[in-house]
């Protein structure tokens, strides 16, 4: 099949929608000053920590003052970025050309929850509450708290951001959830947890009146004790009491977090990679962002196989690469001649491209309103800021 | 012969994107020789196994999900599913090994169930490896289920494997005594035996490499046992080393290009040749991108195994064919 009867528009049941969003204009987005927040989200392994970098570095470079925040553990943009180590804050990333100028951060997860504690809590109790095993392990190990935490510095640097005019736009490159959910309910259910029925009847002993003390609730004292030990339970209730103070304190700012990222200078890019499993992940944030009326700016597809040069199918290159192989059998020389790898090489990626365009206008049909681009895969890997402008240059050309 | 002869509990884990639970499935099919019953997990609430085999999402049931790969002589044995969740592990625990009459349904109705599974920390990564501990080591409260020869375990990624893995840590300091604590302690002996492997997946790019050497390095310090590094999603080897030297210095004869492909009896365009030279240009610095870091991966000092990527991508033939060369390569 040449490439120009691949386009040729078919009639019937399996026919495309032409009612399509166009190419999603990356320049046009980092441009506008009123872009103040990006948020980058998608499945894990998609290059959603490159497409960051390389959103943020782009936008520096024509002129704005940029920061990037990064959740990954394994320092991934450290290394791209050529800095050796990121910690909590902000540090200026050498070697970015013109006017604008890039910050770029690592997320500690700890620090910054340590930090919202102390922030909001009397020193004696904050001591407390730093100790306790049970902050520890909800501190540096629930899932939740990395992407909680993530928005709590996005909100800290806004806040700051706009109160000094440090950055006029901030990236964020969102943890690598196991699900969209986590991210986006993470807040909620910190709140949902600390507001729950359970924390409410463990504080209930420490706040006094015996009346609470229902028989319910000693079966399930009684129960907790004799599978978890007594002092499980008594670590939980010191934490929770402790925490108590705080709580007000978190849910208020989760609510703000929430606000700022629904509000007008937001957008939220869906980053994906043309394979089923990153596609359906990418389907489900579009659909729990437009449920949640978040502003969704578009979908970037990476690592896309390059389109290959001409109009030569798979089919035709697989022929004529066997009937190289068999003239060759016949007249008995040695080797195999280049023409017949390439020609197997070029259906491969033509089989390809053509299983990836499929995913994709799938994708397309099912959200017709998603602007999208698609950024070819490059065959090396990406570890310095030339290798972020060419990621850059890749997602700006969809446009 | 298998180089995991004695191992029954296999957990696959890899870095997003590379292909574990394609991996997982493809192993769970290369183990299941004659007469043979295994047992394929999934922990992640993504229906990835239902996916991948096309059935029906799974429930938190035991499953038979299909045959496995042929021996030589044709034998085959089965391959069963499971989807974990905590929730229903938690029940399923509780029913178990306690009766709690009232307080069970107590616990429900106050949120304590859900508390447990999803905020309490490590309780969650207990239940769900508690359920695996359970399937690869059958006692008698479990009446009438299957002995399995081996459990094949599709788990988070490496980032959060020896985590996962490190049960008793977990709990430590949350839970110092009792029941729960004996349990995991129980769990981590099988985890840290020779009848466990935990194999990584990864491709021949910069960061995954270096996250299972990172990974490696982790499990190591927890006592954890490595298994092998299955190298997923490798470019096929269409062009000899001296072409692809040829292809990167741009080297390559254009002329008898030109002439074998009229050969082969393609209309021959000065685009087509380009085009096909530019493909080989990207092909051989992919090629020797893939040699550099094949190179790290043999440094790693644990088996290794190749998986080719499939242009068209993978269906329930392609997993059979994944299985087999896994087989070939002595994994199962």
């Amino acid at each position: 099949m040449s490439r120009s009867s691949q386009r040729t528009t078919r009639v019937g049941p399996a026919s495309p929608t032409s009612r399509r969003a166009g190419a999603l204009d990356v320049d046009a987005l980092i441009d506008d000053p009123a872009t103040g927040i990006i948020v980058c989200c998608g499945s894990g392994g998609v290059g959603k920590t490159t497409t960051s970098a390389a959103l943020a570095l782009r936008a520096a470079e024509r002129g704005r003052k940029v920061v990037v925040l990064t959740i990954d553990p394994a320092r991934r943009l450290a290394q791209s970025m050529g800095i050796e180590a990121l910690d909590n804050t902000p540090r200026p990333v050498t070697g970015v050309r013109g006017e604008g100028h890039l910050d770029a951060m690592m997320l500690d997860m700890k620090r910054t929850f340590d930090e919202v504690v102390l922030s909001q809590a009397s020193p004696e109790k904050a001591r407390q509450i730093l100790a306790n095993p049970f902050y520890i392990a909800l501190s540096s190990s629930f899932a939740g708290t990395q992407e909680y935490m993530a928005m709590e510095k996005l909100g800290q640097i806004h806040r700051d951001a706009r109160e000094a005019g440090t950055y006029d736009l901030i990236v964020v490159d969102t943890p690598p959830s196991r699900s969209a959910l986590d991210f986006l309910d993470a807040p909620e259910r910190l709140s949902s947890f600390l507001d729950g029925r359970f924390v409410r009847l463990l504080m209930a002993p420490a706040k006094g009146p015996a009346k609470l003390m229902s028989a319910g609730f000693n079966l399930i004292t009684n129960a907790l004790t004799r599978i978890l030990g007594a002092q499980f339970l008594k670590d939980l209730q010191t934490f929770v009491t402790a925490l108590d103070t705080v709580f007000g304190g978190f849910r208020q700012r989760a609510q703000q977090t929430y606000s700022l990222l629904k509000a007008d200078g937001t957008a939220f890019l869906v980053v994906a990679a043309p394979e089923p499993d990153a596609l359906r992940e990418a389907e489900y944030f579009v659909e729990r962002l437009s449920e949640d009326d978040m502003p969704l700016a578009g979908l970037v597809i990476n690592r896309a196989s390059p389109e290959p040069a001409g109009t030569l199918s798979a089919d035709e290159a697989m022929a004529a690469a066997e009937r190289l192989r068999r003239a060759e059998g016949l007249d008995g020389s040695v080797g195999t001649p280049v023409a017949a790898g390439l020609l197997r090489l070029h259906a491969d990626r033509v089989r390809m491209v053509l299983r990836e365009r499929a995913l994709r206008d799938r994708f397309a049909t099912a959200h017709p309103q998603v602007e999208t681009v698609v950024v070819p895969a490059l065959a090396g890997d990406v570890h310095d800021l030339d290798g972020l402008r060419r990621v850059g240059d890749l997602l700006a050309a969809g446009a | 012969m298998s180089d995991w002869g004695k191992v029954r509990l296999h957990v696959v884990t890899g870095k997003g994107g590379t292909g574990k639970s394609t991996v997982a499935s493809a192993l769970a099919l290369a183990l299941a020789g004659r007469g043979k019953n295994v047992l394929l997990c999934e922990v992640e609430g993504r229906q990835g196994i239902a996916r991948m085999f096309d059935v029906d999402p799974l429930p938190y049931q035991e499953r038979r999900l299909t045959t496995g790969l042929p021996d030589a002589d044709g034998g085959r044995g089965v391959v069963h599913a499971l989807h974990i969740d905590a929730e229903s592990a938690l029940l399923e625990y509780l029913s178990m090994y306690y009766r709690l009459g009232r307080a069970g349904k107590a616990l429900d109705r106050f949120g304590v169930i859900e508390f447990a599974t999803t905020i309490a920390p490590g309780v969650r990564d207990v239940l769900l490896t508690g359920k695996v501990y359970e399937a690869v080591q059958r006692n008698s409260r479990n009446k009438n289920a299957i002995d399995y020869d081996a459990v094949v375990l599709d788990a988070p990624p490496t980032g959060r494997i020896t985590q996962f893995l490190n049960v008793s840590n977990e709990l430590a300091g949350l839970a110092k005594v009792g029941p729960i604590k004996s349990q995991s302690d129980t769990m981590m002996t099988l985890f840290r035996s020779p009848r466990t492997a935990v194999h990584l997946v990864t491709v021949l790019e910069e960061m995954p490499v270096q996250e299972t050497a990172d990974g490696i390095a982790e499990l190591r310090s927890a006592g954890l046992p490595v298994g092998g590094v299955v190298v997923n999603l490798v470019r096929p080897r269409d062009l000899s080393a001296e072409q692809l030297t040829a292809a990167r210095a741009g080297s390559l004869d254009r002329g008898a290009l030109e002439a074998d492909l009229a050969a082969g009896g393609i209309d021959v365009s000065a685009d087509l040749v380009d085009g096909l030279l530019q493909e080989a240009a990207d092909h051989a610095e992919r090629r020797a991108l893939e040699d550099s870091q094949r190179a790290l991966v043999a440094d790693l000092g644990v088996p290794s195994y190749e998986l080719p990527q499939m242009a068209g991508g993978i269906d329930l033939g392609g997993l059979y064919e994944l299985a087999g060369l896994l087989r070939e390569q002595g994994m199962a």
